[in-house]
């Protein structure tokens, strides 16, 4: 398998888990975090390195060697912070795969046409729950 | 004009108090609900409660009809969004932001802000320049900050007295443009030679300033 450089900013209950299971399939991964306590959730499997910092300073994102990055993935809770990070690692840093949580889904068309791909919590489980209710009214979530 | 602005700060209040003595309408959007019943009983400005990343403040606040939306928080990633929102999607003509991080001023730039202002750029760039000798006014930063020019003003101490500009080492980064003597002023020539009182208009390369202005003044950066 190709092991890919990636950064995971925002070690919370999501991107603990990521960094750690892409970690133990042998990806080299770095995990961003502003409270070093935030890494006592990474799980066995993480052998990756962490970074205490906050991601929206360029010092930070610098130190996670972001120009050489595969795939950077903006997991934090605050959505301002994910946009933010994912438009410097796409149209700065030409990072190729750049994904951001992001809860509010009213700024998603902007946020598309900027080219920036998102991941929304919000509208996944709004898939879901209403593939429950009535499976033809969604796509079978993932 | 009709002016968004976001934040909270006293720098938020005072701007504001400016802006509307000079007959600007300007709405406030604050996400703290002491400090904006603070803010709308202190200004004459409209104050809306919320996130100034908000579709639905921005939309409330009146960003339609904006001429103007001016970030001012202290966190980078929010005045970031609220210029890209209020631009992409109300199509606001202006748009400025405040940023926290000194380096993200180019990447705002290039991420669409209109403006992008670093007060912590421009308060070191102050002090460097006002307070690391005396005698010495930095007139104005031009082209983006690549050009200084700056009034130095020769006191007795100062190595380059006596010298003519020939004799005086300057790098090439730095070019004594105007010497104003008493009151005339004096088109410099290689063989002018300098005077206590003299002061000599420079401009100069950020990256040479600090060397030549050793070379005149002979003083080191307090």
């Amino acid at each position: 398998m190709r092991s890919d450089y990636i950064i995971v900013v925002g070690c919370g209950r999501l991107g603990s888990i990521l960094a750690s299971r892409l970690s133990g399939i042998g990806h080299r991964v770095v995990v961003i975090d502003r409270r070093e306590a935030a890494f006592d959730k990474l799980t066995n499997e993480f052998s990756g390195f962490q970074i205490v910092g906050d991601a929206s300073e360029m010092a930070v994102l610098r130190a996670a060697k972001i120009a050489q990055a595969d795939y950077l993935f903006a997991t934090t809770t605050e959505d301002n912070l994910n946009l933010m990070v994912a438009q410097i690692a796409g149209s700065i840093f030409n990072v190729p795969h750049v994904i951001a949580r992001v809860y509010d889904p009213t700024r998603e068309s902007i946020y598309r046409r900027l080219n920036v791909e998102m991941i929304s919590p919000t509208q996944l489980s709004v898939a879901a729950f209403l593939y429950a209710v009535d499976p033809s009214l969604e796509h079978k979530p993932l | 004009m009709r002016i968004v602005i976001i934040g909270g700060s006293k720098t938020v209040y005072f701007i504001t108090r400016q802006l509307v003595e000079r007959g600007n309408h300007v709405t406030i959007i604050n996400r703290d609900l002491a400090r904006s019943r603070e803010l709308s009983q202190a200004t004459k400005a409209t104050v809306v409660f919320g996130e100034g990343t908000d579709v639905n403040r921005l939309e409330e606040a009146g960003a339609r009809r904006a001429d103007v939306v001016l970030a001012l928080t202290s966190h980078d990633q929010d005045n970031l969004i609220a210029c890209q929102v209020a631009q992409k999607l109300f199509g606001v003509p202006r748009t400025l932001a405040l940023v926290n991080d000194p380096e993200n001023e180019e990447v705002f730039t290039r991420l669409g802000v209109g403006i992008a202002f670093s007060a912590t750029r421009v308060i070191a760039s102050l002090i460097e320049q006002q307070a690391s000798f005396e005698d010495i006014t930095a007139l104005m930063p031009v082209a983006d900050g690549r050009i200084n020019i700056t009034d130095v003003r020769l006191d007795a101490n100062s190595p380059a007295v006596g010298k003519s500009l020939i004799e005086l080492e300057l790098s090439g980064g730095t070019l004594i443009a105007a010497i104003l003597r008493d009151d005339e002023v004096l088109v410099p020539r290689g063989q002018t030679r300098l005077m206590v009182d003299d002061h000599l208009i420079l401009i100069s390369q950020p990256e040479n300033q600090e060397d030549d202005l050793r070379t005149i003044c002979g003083i080191e950066p307090r």
